[in-house]
């Protein structure tokens, strides 16, 4: 049962050294407030799951959180590359970094095995490409009609971290907009924290909403601009600005370094 | 005439408007951000007001007024028919079988179509570490065709990937593969017999020469090249009225 705690205490409680961790949200909803507390509280060689490790990825690598990362595509969407990322995989800094590649679809079919407790997912794909030889893949033939599947392994991490936009005060949690993969991950996941922008003392049920139970999730914690600049829909917009400008903030490691002092490390100015 | 017709266009914006006009009204593509994304919401706004843009966040439908700056901005979200997820809109509706045609850009192509968007140099110690697959390896084999739009030079139009992360003539799906690559010079068709690319339009302002000089393999020129069209004034028109996503929030 979700217990609603300081964001502070979920990640102090919930989220250890060398965990395998996934913060998701595609594009939308991504927990930036959550990452900035693993940032500060120095947790160190997580194996860090998401489909689209995009700047708070870029930020909890070059901040030297990470030992592996398992993804589908890496990159600042519409911007460029992620630099933190390039110089952890193509000059170790600030430490090596292991890399686990999937396609999208891979990847999707992966976490819903985790949330289907399943010990694989399908999907038709990866032949032909070099990938097959670079992620975790094996090929399978279908009982029934003899065609050639591939099978991805099942993903299940230790702590599954999502944003919302709503909990009561009974811990139930609900989010809309474009969903993502979130609710496949928080059920995938042996632990869930779930931060979201505000408590509201009753849910209005929304059509088409995607509905978390208190029953599972672990620790709900409040985080207003938790996604930030993501967004959260129906309550602020993505800033777009704001990814542009983080593809010259990352660039330089001391600048990186600077602004991550000054942005996160420093709890006064925690609210980025 | 409106005084369109004498402005100058870039490269960038024949590309869109060659690509935009192989696009059919009702014509359901899967877009990625970019040039693709620009092309599509420019046959939209012209000839195919009834072209389905679908975006891999999930957003089925999407009418976006304003370019997006990633998949997943939230005006695709408002404007959609539907909003799906991810596991859906991979496993349903791409690997499905539901798409007519899905966009694909990358570091590297070669003369069969396959693409990388992984790595330049080796694997395990890139030279540059690219964004990787995303949606790529299943986007090349289950749209019903892909279109490429990639600017031709010898760094990108290579004759051996350094990695291949999407497959140009994908074997036993659904799909017919790469179907077209439209570059900065003109466009690219692979040979109905060996799938090998070839040179069958020239954009204007562009030459042959250009064309063999771009690309790091041996260039076939179709014997009945056809020469492109320049953008007409309606098309400028449009192309430039597609505004970015608003870009200038305090941040």
């Amino acid at each position: 049962m979700a217990e609603i705690v300081p964001l502070a205490d979920a990640v102090r409680e919930l989220v250890h050294d060398g965990d395998v961790v996934a913060l998701e949200g595609f594009t939308h909803l991504i927990p930036h407030a959550a990452g900035h507390e693993l940032i500060r509280q120095e947790r160190r060689e997580l194996t860090l799951v998401r489909m689209t490790p995009d700047v708070i990825y870029d930020q909890l690598i070059g901040m030297g959180c990470a030992r592996k990362l398992v993804f589908s595509w890496g990159g600042n969407p519409g911007v460029g590359s992620l630099h933190r990322l390039r110089d952890a995989v193509e000059h170790d800094w600030p430490a090596p970094l292991e890399l686990e590649e999937h396609s999208h679809a891979g990847m999707a079919a992966a976490y819903a095995a985790g949330a289907a407790k399943l010990p694989f997912g399908i999907v038709r794909g990866y032949e032909g490409t070099n990938l097959a030889e670079r992620t975790r893949v094996a090929w399978i033939t279908c009982p029934f009609t003899g065609e050639q599947v591939a099978a991805v392994p099942a993903i299940r991490p230790d702590v599954g971290i999502v944003h919302a936009q709503q909990a009561d005060e009974a811990g139930n949690v609900q989010l809309w907009g474009i969903s993502g993969i979130q609710k496949e991950v928080v059920l995938g996941s042996s632990r869930s924290i779930v931060t979201v922008e505000e408590i509201v003392p009753r849910l209005e049920p929304r059509a088409n909403a995607v509905f978390l139970p208190a029953w599972t999730i672990t620790a709900v914690a409040v985080a207003p601009g938790g996604a930030h600049p993501s967004y959260a829909h129906g309550y602020y917009d993505r800033d777009n600005a704001f990814y542009v400008r983080w593809h010259e903030i990352s660039r330089d490691r001391d600048r990186f370094r600077e602004w991550m002092q000054r942005h996160v490390l420093e709890p006064e100015a925690a609210a980025v | 005439m409106t005084q369109l017709e004498t402005v100058t266009y870039t490269a960038d914006e024949m590309m869109a408007v060659a690509a935009a006009r192989r696009l059919r009204n009702g014509t359901v593509c899967f877009v990625g951000i970019g040039l693709p994304s620009r092309a599509a919401n420019l046959a939209r706004a012209t000839h195919a007001p009834d072209c389905v843009l679908i975006y891999e966040s999930g957003a089925i439908g999407a009418k976006p007024a304003h370019l997006p700056l990633s998949i997943g901005d939230g005006e695709l979200a408002e404007t959609a028919d539907a909003v799906v997820s991810v596991p859906e809109i991979f496993s349903y509706w791409l690997q499905g079988g539901w798409i007519d045609v899905g966009f694909l850009g990358a570091a590297q192509i070669d003369a069969q179509g396959n693409l990388n968007s992984t790595v330049i140099g080796d694997y395990a110690r890139p030279k540059v570490r690219l964004p990787g697959a995303g949606g790529a390896p299943e986007i090349a084999a289950w749209c019903r065709e892909t279109f490429v739009m990639l600017r031709q030079t010898p760094r990108a139009f290579v004759e051996r990937l350094d990695f291949l992360t999407s497959v140009g003539r994908p074997r036993g799906s659904g799909g017919s593969g790469v179907t077209c690559v439209v570059t900065d010079l003109g466009v690219l068709e692979p040979d109905r017999q060996t799938g090998e690319l070839v040179f069958t339009e020239l954009h204007p302002d562009a030459s042959v020469d250009e064309a063999h000089e771009a690309t790091g393999w041996e260039l076939r020129v179709a014997p009945d090249l056809r020469l492109g069209r320049p953008p007409t004034a309606e098309e400028l028109q449009a192309l430039r009225a597609l505004k970015p996503a608003n870009q200038d929030t305090v941040g």
